[in-house]
């Protein structure tokens, strides 16, 4: 009696303790948002949205942030989607499970997405900047300085580094959900395993690929390290116009507020209002990847 | 294309010998070069991940080379290769005037700062100047000439008349962050993935692992957006401390990085342990936490490991929350409510303001390599470690 007693106390305060700390990690995602949404929701207007920064960026808007972050996610993901797709192909339609190249690159995807962002950052600056932007400025300018320097690319490029695991991965898990028999079908009309890629697997892994390439910008939008020192501006008095200007970023707008103004105090609602912009995009392209994700899910069983 | 083939066939099989005949010649599969080209460009893009982690440690640790080179030469290098190559001074941080006594608590800054970015720089610094700071630096670098041992002194004075990079105060703060960040996170993450893999119903989990998942999703420069307004005021009146931003908010903080990740991992894990497991163990009369505890939970301590160890990588990379309310002061004090800077950090912070080619830059690429060994390894070890481990325990061999 009294052990048993014993083990339904014990039994109950491990649920209980566990159950709390469900509770604690669902809780904690609630008051950032309602702290941000607080803090933010009276700057929060269109014209918040649109306009630039003005009086120093103690006033104004955040639109040159706005088009600089959705400028660095579409190059990045025009660089990153083709790549990451070809190679969730390869590892799925091309590679067998068990060998060493396979099982090398999946080694390589999995540490590249374990690989602090910083470090891509660090990649950028050394790799883009110095060694392809200055070898193309001796060969094709002639030394003049155009591509040695941080810029949209470098940094677009950078962080297509960064969202590459996240397509592969998303891309290889939709891949795999398309039935083998319409492959096969496909093969026994005499179609080539390129036609059958094009033509059967690519269409059904669509959704997938959609996936990924939102889970990808999620990313990109939100990440600031590797784009620290590969292309990303204080402040901009115009929109960048080509690939070789720098741009401004939501979430190193919000860092640069908050730790490297002079007035923190009185800029508070425009870094909340900021804030709360870039967690409503992160927010809501995660949910949609996670909602289609959900439903490919239920596809495969 | 399809038809095409097919028309063919039946042309053939039409002409010639009633019947259908096959010949060695009509089975073997034809050559065409659009098939070869795609399986060629495939492969080839597929090996680029494998590539890009060559070359990332490739090229970061050829930046930090500098780091060991004697000063004069790297200094003659630096003006070859980027006599107007300044811009990277643009609006970084404001560290750099006087760390010894940045403490982080008041963000400290130059008014001046949007003013002096990238090209009023460039202009004002004329061939005289480059010529001069070349003639300065010599004189310099003798004072520094041993400065590659200092590195293991417990100094971080990158920028002071006499730099000392002493990496000892950066390394124990981030391993302070880490600890406080796991001690917060693995135990909080291990049992929010028992919950939800044992004794939640399956409705339920169907909820809380998207939910907790969506977490991951939030940047990190909000994380410490938040920390840095909302918990470090919060934390302070709770525990009543004298620094505001310290390596125990940071830890927390960081702790709120790697709790998804630490949750997933560990959760995949428990619910990879087959059925029989923990049937074997109903039938013998345990309850249903006893099982949990005692069936489940060790037979996945190997994915536990390896999820606690992921978790260490995020943070021991994680950048911009570190930036954000750690204090950024190089303290190697092991009180938690000190203000710490961290390896990543420290990246971020001064970067921007290097001069290509110095010591300092190479010092700082070279704590970038030590990161990325660090994290690879780690990777390395929960990846072929652990996971034969798990899979020998399960299989039972």
């Amino acid at each position: 009696m009294k052990i048993r007693l014993k083990n339904k106390i014990i039994g109950g305060s491990i649920i209980t303790a566990s159950a709390l700390s469900v509770i604690l990690i669902l809780g904690i995602i609630v008051i950032i948002l309602v702290v941000t949404i607080i803090g933010g929701k009276d700057t929060l207007s269109w014209k918040f949205l649109t306009t630039f920064p003005e009086e120093g960026m103690m006033k104004g808007g955040i639109f040159p942030a706005i088009y600089g972050t959705a400028l660095l996610v579409i190059i990045m993901a025009i660089a990153a989607v083709p790549f990451g797709t070809i190679t969730a192909i390869y590892l799925t339609e091309y590679a067998h499970e068990k060998s060493w190249i396979a099982q090398t690159i999946r080694f390589a995807v999995r540490t590249l997405a374990t690989v602090p962002s910083i470090i891509f950052g660090l990649f950028g600056l050394g790799f883009f900047i110095k060694f392809v932007g200055a070898g193309m400025d001796n060969w094709f300018l002639g030394g003049q300085l155009k591509w040695a320097q941080p810029n949209l690319l470098w940094g677009s490029l950078t962080m297509a580094l960064l969202t590459l695991p996240v397509v592969i991965v998303s891309v290889e898990e939709a891949i795999r959900t398309v039935p083998r028999e319409l492959r096969e079908a496909s093969l026994a009309l005499g179609a080539t395993k390129w036609q059958t890629i094009k033509k059967v697997v690519l269409p059904g892994s669509i959704s997938g690929i959609m996936t990924g390439t939102i889970l990808a910008v999620g990313r990109g939008a939100g990440e600031v390290a590797p784009i620290l020192f590969t292309g990303v501006a204080y402040y901009l008095a115009t929109l960048p116009t080509s690939v070789s200007d720098q741009f401004m970023n939501l979430g190193y707008h919000i860092y640069v507020m908050s730790t490297q103004s002079s007035n923190v105090d009185q800029t508070m609602p425009i870094q909340f209002a900021t804030t709360l912009v870039l967690l409503m995009l992160t927010f809501s392209l995660n949910l949609t990847a996670v909602l289609i994700r959900s439903r490919l899910r239920r596809r495969m069983k | 294309m399809l038809p095409i083939t097919f028309k063919k066939t039946v042309m053939n099989s039409d002409q010639a010998t009633p019947g259908l005949s096959f010949t060695a010649e009509s089975l073997r599969k034809k050559f065409r070069f659009s098939e070869f080209f795609a399986e060629k460009l495939i492969t080839s893009v597929a090996f680029l991940s494998i590539a890009l982690i060559i070359l990332i440690f490739f090229f970061v640790f050829r930046e930090s080379l500098p780091a060991f080179k004697h000063r004069p030469k790297a200094t003659i290098e630096e003006q070859k290769a980027s006599a107007g190559n300044k811009p990277e001074s643009y609006g970084g941080s404001a560290a750099e005037n006087k760390p010894e006594t940045y403490s982080g608590a008041e963000p400290v800054a130059s008014a001046d700062k949007p003013e002096t970015y990238g090209v009023v720089k460039d202009s004002a610094l004329t061939a005289d100047e480059v010529n001069q700071e070349a003639n300065l630096r010599p004189s310099e670098g003798e004072d520094n000439e041993g400065s590659l041992s200092s590195l293991f002194s417990n100094e971080w004075f990158p920028v002071s008349e006499n730099p000392r990079y002493g990496l000892i105060p950066l390394f124990v703060g981030t391993l302070k962050v880490t600890l406080i960040a796991m001690l917060f996170a693995a135990p909080i993450a291990i049992f929010a993935a028992l919950f939800s893999s044992s004794f939640a119903p399956s409705w339920l989990r169907e909820w809380i692992k998207p939910s907790i998942e969506l977490l991951a999703g939030f940047p990190s420069v909000v994380i410490g957006f938040f920390a840095l307004m909302v918990m470090a005021t919060f934390l302070q009146n709770l525990f009543g401390y004298e620094t505001r931003l310290n390596s125990f908010v940071g830890g927390i903080a960081m702790a709120l990085a790697s709790i998804p990740v630490i949750y997933t991992i560990t959760e995949d894990a428990l619910t990879a342990i087959p059925a029989s497991y923990k049937e074997a163990s109903l039938a013998l009369g345990a309850s249903r936490w006893q099982t949990a505890v005692f069936v489940t939970l060790p037979a996945a301590t190997p994915g536990i490991f390896a999820a606690v160890l992921l978790g260490v990588g995020r943070v021991f990379g994680e950048t911009m929350i570190a930036l954000m309310a750690t204090g950024n002061a190089a303290l190697s004090g092991l009180n938690p409510f000190e203000s710490v800077r961290t390896l990543a950090a420290t990246i971020g912070a001064e970067m921007a303001e290097v001069v290509f080619g110095d010591m300092h830059y190479g010092v700082l690429f070279l704590i970038g390599s030590m990161l990325f060994i660090f994290n690879f390894s780690i990777n390395a070890i929960a990846e072929f470690y652990v996971k034969g481990k798990l899979v020998k325990k399960i299989q039972g061999k």
